[in-house]
């Protein structure tokens, strides 16, 4: 009876434990086909103000799009949390959505799964060419050297936001256009539970673009010429030093900012906490938080003083968001026929001036709703002065593994302890011995 | 359930007595079938939910699986044993990362278990007493188990919030016991949160289980305690405890495994990258995975952490049935 019941035990046991080691896995046929022509399931990712407002703003648009093609799209938006794992178990199973957005930093790192379907010349022809769209974002959908594996939607980059309220109290008469002045009007500011720069330093993705482009300034990037990690170089090092500083050192941005990972610091400087944000497209969660345009200005984001200067120093990503259809989908006819209403001239104007991007499609870019002063920064920054992140496939690892140490970098300054060279170099080092080899 | 499909013979058939109708024996073949019908579905779920996905974990913890390959895992190459001298090289960071992230795990489930069962049993004992407003107090303990997780560890996170959050505003704002408003969810103190948290979702559960293993202890022992004169504290230690054994058993066991898996608390209270001081293994598992995605050096963890658990499992049932059968004697 004893023994009966300790194999039982054991039983037990090895079924509770066994959920340690459930790792599923599986295949997906190639190719797409058309065996289901009259539906498609959507993935947007969350852009506006919340997945109900993308709810009410996307349904319209898809109904349109049903009543041109008989089409019926299945619509799902995915909160930025969770959309990499959910697309990342969709490619283990082959039970994916149609279509799906992704951001466009992802884009390497997803083709190489190869669950995406590749945009070569004949797929970019039944969406209208590639000419259509701008440069700089299509440098973003995959690889370079392959063809790529989205189509741009959406395109973004850094600003930086300032309150013309709290610049005035301080006595500031405009926006930084350097570090140094930024950290020297910063010390203007911060004072009396007031702050001069907002950062979300537990998002590692946000912490990552803001490393990224400071390298950028400081001559470096975190991969070399064949794709291969380079965390430790001396620019990489100083990069992410003058990002920490800005909390730890010269004290301008609140240690509370350090735990912040929800858009806290868009409603601080919303709520006159915080007289500036270094955000991509504010201007719609900012009214959302009963901020009314008039009251905020927008200004490239700072470049290091002296050469090369404001106008050409690298000083955002190229942020946005690409459009990509699964591979093994059961309506590729349908998918591309709603990537092409989706990148039209008509639904990229619309759509963008919803979410107060700027589309990525050249002739949808004329429209003059996108001449507003905060979106011609934008413009401009993407024409002139943004770089695409690292189109690797070991992106997203890269995200996580570095934007890992700048959070916790930056928690170690919000508890006292500013960054040295020494304990910058050593957490991008174990960051670096954390990539994958291959 | 010896029972053999044969008619009976010999001894216990009396002379003349009718042969067993073709009717009965088929009975019997259906009785001797039957509870094995019945285990089917069981064995069958068992095997798809848990031994297959089992297997296959550990296949692919011999193999070099990134994202290359997870559209078709089992053309992955091989890698021997690679992903496992990589997890159990401890001077390099990625083995030096997961030691550090079992020591942590190990100090968070000796104390979160030792307090749940603590606060549990106490609560238990004392729940014994008839009073006014017991069945109140009973149902409000079993709250925090009967609370979805998700909802309750995202309260906990909203509270541990350093500028906004309940827990500064109580020990700063209100009783002055710090200095300045703590972090919670960074840095050193997440391990106290993440504590917290655990105890708070887990203790319930010791609750019930020794509030049901107490109803099983005969009263009169109790009283005959009391006549001999034997105090509170004395009928705890010699009559409670030791009756509470089996159960303990069960319970420290079942709540060392939840606690030393969990993945839910540290998940939701801290997203996908743990402070460090709060890196339980799970977590770490998870990120290796499904982060890092290298699937082949996540599955070789998870295969180490699973014999890891075998190995204390097993070594508790034989110290817990030595102590039984020395009991019995």
């Amino acid at each position: 009876m004893r023994r009966t019941r300790a194999a039982a035990a054991s039983a037990v046991t090895v079924s509770l434990l066994a959920a340690a080691t459930a790792c599923g896995g599986g295949s997906s046929t190639d190719g797409g086909s058309n065996d289901s022509p009259k539906t498609l399931t959507y993935w947007a990712s969350n852009q506006g103000a919340s997945i109900e407002a993308d709810k009410k703003i996307l349904t319209p648009e898809l109904k349109k799009f049903e009543k041109q093609t008989g089409i019926k799209v299945k619509l799902e938006v995915v909160p930025w949390s969770d959309l990499l794992n959910r697309i990342l178990a969709a490619t283990t199973s082959g039970q994916g959505p149609d279509v799906l957005n992704i951001g466009n930093t992802w884009s390497a790192s997803l083709q190489a799964t190869g669950a995406l379907l590749p945009w070569d010349a004949k797929n970019f022809a039944t969406i209208g060419g590639k000419d259509r769209f701008v440069e700089s974002a299509l440098g973003s959908a995959g690889a370079t050297g392959s063809d790529p594996a989205a189509v741009p939607l959406y395109s973004m980059a850094y600003a930086l936001y300032y309150n013309k309220k709290m610049f005035e109290d301080a006595g500031i008469s405009g926006p930084p256009a350097t570090w140094d002045d930024l950290v020297a009007d910063g010390k203007k500011i911060s004072k009396d539970g007031k702050w001069a720069l907002g950062a979300e330093g537990s998002n590692l993705s946000e912490n990552i673009h803001h490393v990224f482009v400071l390298a950028k300034q400081h001559g470096a990037d975190f991969f070399d010429a064949d794709g291969k990690p380079d965390f430790t170089s001396d620019g990489a090092v100083a990069a992410v030093k003058q990002y920490v500083d800005l909390m730890g050192k010269d004290k301008v941005v609140a240690p509370g900012n350090a735990e912040y990972a929800q858009n806290q610091s868009l409603q601080d400087f919303a709520k006159d906490k915080t007289a500036m944000v270094m955000w991509q497209t504010a201007a719609t969660t900012l009214k959302a938080h009963g901020m009314s345009d008039d009251e905020w200005g927008v200004a490239p984001v700072p470049v290091q003083s002296g050469t090369p200067g404001a106008d050409t120093a690298v000083n955002s990503m190229v942020a946005g968001i690409n459009m990509a259809v699964f591979k093994n989908t059961d309506n590729i006819g349908g998918a591309q026929k709603f990537v092409k209403f989706m990148t039209s001239d008509a639904e990229q104007k619309l759509l963008n001036k919803t979410y107060g991007s700027i589309p990525p499609v050249k002739a949808a870019q004329e429209d003059p709703a996108f001449d507003t002063p905060a979106l011609k920064v934008i413009r401009d920054t993407l024409a002139k002065s943004a770089a695409p992140l690292p189109q690797v496939p070991n992106e997203s690892q890269f995200e996580t593994a570095v934007g890992t140490a700048v959070k916790e970098l930056l928690a170690d300054a919000a508890a006292g302890r500013p960054a040295t060279t020494a304990s910058v170099k050593e957490k991008l080092d174990e960051a670096q011995q954390q990539m994958p080899k291959k | 359930m010896t029972v053999t499909a044969q008619p009976a013979v010999g001894k216990e058939a009396p002379p003349g007595a009718p042969a067993p109708t073709p009717r009965r024996r088929t009975g019997r073949v259906r009785r001797n079938v039957l509870p094995y019908l019945l285990l089917l579905p069981a064995l069958l779920l068992e095997l798809l939910v848990h031994l297959v996905p089992m297997v296959i974990g550990i296949v692919m913890s011999f193999k070099e699986l990134t994202q290359f390959y997870i559209r078709d895992w089992g053309a992955a190459p091989w890698a021997a044993f690679d992903n496992y001298t990589v997890s159990v090289d401890f001077d390099a960071p990625i083995g030096k990362a997961l030691l550090h992230s079992f020591f942590v795990t190990c100090a968070f489930t000796v104390l979160s278990v030792g307090l749940c069962w603590l606060l549990g049993t106490t609560a238990a004992v004392y729940m014994q007493e008839n009073f006014r407003g017991r069945g109140f107090l009973r149902a409000v303990f079993l709250v925090p188990y009967a609370l979805p997780v998700y909802a309750a560890v995202i309260t906990w996170a909203f509270m541990f919030q350093r500028d906004n959050g309940l827990v500064n505003h109580v020990l700063h704002d209100q009783l002055g016991l710090t200095d300045s408003p703590s972090f919670w969810l960074i840095g050193d103190n997440s391990f106290v949160a993440l504590l917290v948290v655990s105890v708070w979702k887990g203790w319930p559960f010791a609750f019930l289980i020794v509030m049901a293993g107490l109803q099983n202890i005969p009263r009169e022992l109790y009283e005959a305690a009391s006549i001999d004169g034997a105090g509170m504290l004395q009928q705890l230690r010699r009559i409670t405890l030791p009756s509470l054994r089996p159960v303990n058993q069960v319970l420290v066991l079942v709540l060392f495994l939840w606690t030393f898996n969990d993945f839910n608390t540290p998940y939701v209270l801290f997203g996908r990258a743990a402070p460090e001081a709060a890196d339980l293994i799970s977590i770490h598992i998870y990120q290796s995975s499904f982060v890092t995605w290298n699937f082949g050096a996540g599955s070789a963890m998870s295969v180490l952490l699973l014999l890891f658990l075998l190995v204390v499992t097993g070594v508790y049932l034989v110290l817990t049935s030595r102590g039984r059968r020395a009991a019995d004697a």
